[in-house]
């Protein structure tokens, strides 16, 4: 058999083959995030004196909840398909399978987000994407794409799994959102980079532990 | 027939969980005893705080339902990695029973902390680093209770927990560093309660009575909540002993 990596990307390479012949759930996410950023606009009347303040916690609930969209759909449509179980049956580490589902969820906010930031920037009238800005939002969505695939795998076996899966998310990466928000409204307000060294530490620190943590403990959510 | 029968004829003779052992009984006792002694050193014993007056007697039931609410979710916390590792529905039942009192006791913490906080603080709530986090403590362990609820096959529903039991529990430390930091950086609109380190000894020990009143109530609860587990799964196990007969 092939090794670890080997069969990470070939995990991977299957997720984005899919996606790219079904076009599932990219688009959806993408308007999805799009259309959060308009409702916002409206519910809280965004003008030049307060936008500095809401602007981040917006862009944060765009991406967030466009990523329920994408993590949501990792697994159960696995489950529906059925091939959830050949994927178990077949002769490749667990934990390959959880490190694909992680970066193809990735890679996919990665997408929405590449989208999404310009237009947020452009929208709420901010300079322009600082390298600091980039590298908050990837930190953050490694956090919450860390946690989230780990859920999405639970969740596609409970009942009422569209429920289940953003509220498993959103208590446990509560310091990711705390975290990313503040970052960015450091970052937006043109803040030196020093300032928002400790959220970003706090980021990077959420990210190992549980991505190691979720990296383990997925073999026991999938073993049957 | 008479093969299948026969345990559950020794079965209904002899089940441990079925009474309440002598130990349970001294334990409810216990408990029985000292919440009157809690309540007289609150109310009785302990000198009215000069600053807050009378209302301040909340906190000799406030921190000691907190001290539950964190050993609570430690003893979810310990019980799921034993259940993940050795495999008893024993550290499942322990896990899941533990949850469920944690639960009632945060919602508790809330409750007092609330009442404690409208008299002194003017407010119901604010989002204080510490009443935030327990917040969201309380939320991840009622949406553990949920995916319990929710999950159809029972080991799976275990493992489940067990999964979510560890991931929670390793949040709570992150949770209050990341909420502490948020605070501090916005104004802090309330004193905090943090002055309490020269407790005059009276208070102290009031505190320390209810507290131990507290910790035998849940250990006695817990202790009840069990033997309700494993008699359902001696039910279970009879029914299904019966089916098989017919």
């Amino acid at each position: 058999m092939t090794t670890f990596p080997g069969q990470v990307g070939a995990l991977l390479w299957k997720d984005l083959l899919v996606e790219l012949r079904t076009r599932e759930i990219l688009g959806g996410m993408v308007v999805f995030a799009l259309l959060v950023l308009v409702i916002f606009n409206f519910a809280f009347d965004l003008r030049v004196d307060n936008v500095g303040g809401v602007a981040p916690g917006v862009l944060w609930v765009a991406f967030t909840f466009a990523g329920i969209l994408g993590l949501g759909r990792s697994f159960i449509q696995e489950k529906d398909g059925g091939a959830l179980d050949g994927l178990l049956a077949a002769p490749i580490d667990r934990g390959a399978i959880y490190l694909a589902k992680l970066l193809g969820n990735l890679l996919f906010m990665t997408v929405v987000e590449a989208i999404a930031l310009p237009v947020f920037i452009s929208f709420f009238n901010f300079g322009r994407i600082t390298l600091e800005l980039a590298l908050i939002v990837f930190l953050g969505t490694v956090g919450f794409a860390a946690v989230g695939t780990l859920f999405s795998a639970m969740a596609a076996n409970t009942r009422a799994r569209e429920v289940m899966l953003p509220i498993m998310i959103f208590p446990i990466s509560v310091p990711v959102v705390i975290a990313s928000v503040e970052a960015t409204a450091l970052a937006l307000g043109g803040s030196p980079f020093a300032q928002s060294l400790g959220w970003i530490e706090l980021l990077v620190a959420f990210d190992l532990i549980f991505g190691i943590l979720c990296f383990v403990v997925f073999d026991f959510v999938v073993e049957e | 027939m008479s093969v299948t029968s026969l345990p559950l004829a020794d079965r209904q003779k002899e089940t441990p969980s079925r009474t309440m052992a002598w130990y349970d009984w001294a334990l409810a006792v216990a408990t029985f005893v000292s919440f009157p002694a809690a309540l007289y050193g609150a109310f009785v014993y302990a000198p009215t705080e000069a600053v807050q007056g009378d209302v301040q007697r909340i906190f000799y039931f406030h921190v000691p339902i907190a001290w539950l609410m964190y050993l609570s979710f430690f003893v979810v916390f310990v019980a799921s990695i034993l259940y993940l590792w050795k495999r008893g529905d024993q550290w499942d039942r322990l896990a899941r029973c533990s949850a469920e009192i944690g639960v009632v006791f945060t919602t508790l913490v809330l409750i007092t902390g609330m009442l404690w906080g409208r008299p002194i603080w003017g407010i119901w709530w604010t989002w204080d680093a510490r009443l935030t986090s327990t917040l969201i403590l309380w939320a991840i362990y009622v949406v553990y209770l949920m995916l319990r609820a929710y999950s159809d096959d029972r080991a799976r529903g275990a493992r489940y927990g067990a999964v979510l039991g560890i991931i929670g529990f390793a949040d709570v430390p992150i949770v209050q560093m990341s909420v502490t930091w948020w605070r501090t950086i916005h104004p802090q609109p309330v004193i905090s309660l943090e002055g309490n380190e020269n407790l005059p000894p009276q208070m102290l020990f009031a505190m320390l009575v209810s507290l131990v009143a507290f910790t035998l109530f849940y250990v006695f609860v817990m202790r009840q909540r069990l033997r309700i587990e494993s008699l359902k799964g001696e039910i279970e196990e009879i029914e299904q002993l019966q089916e098989s007969e017919r």
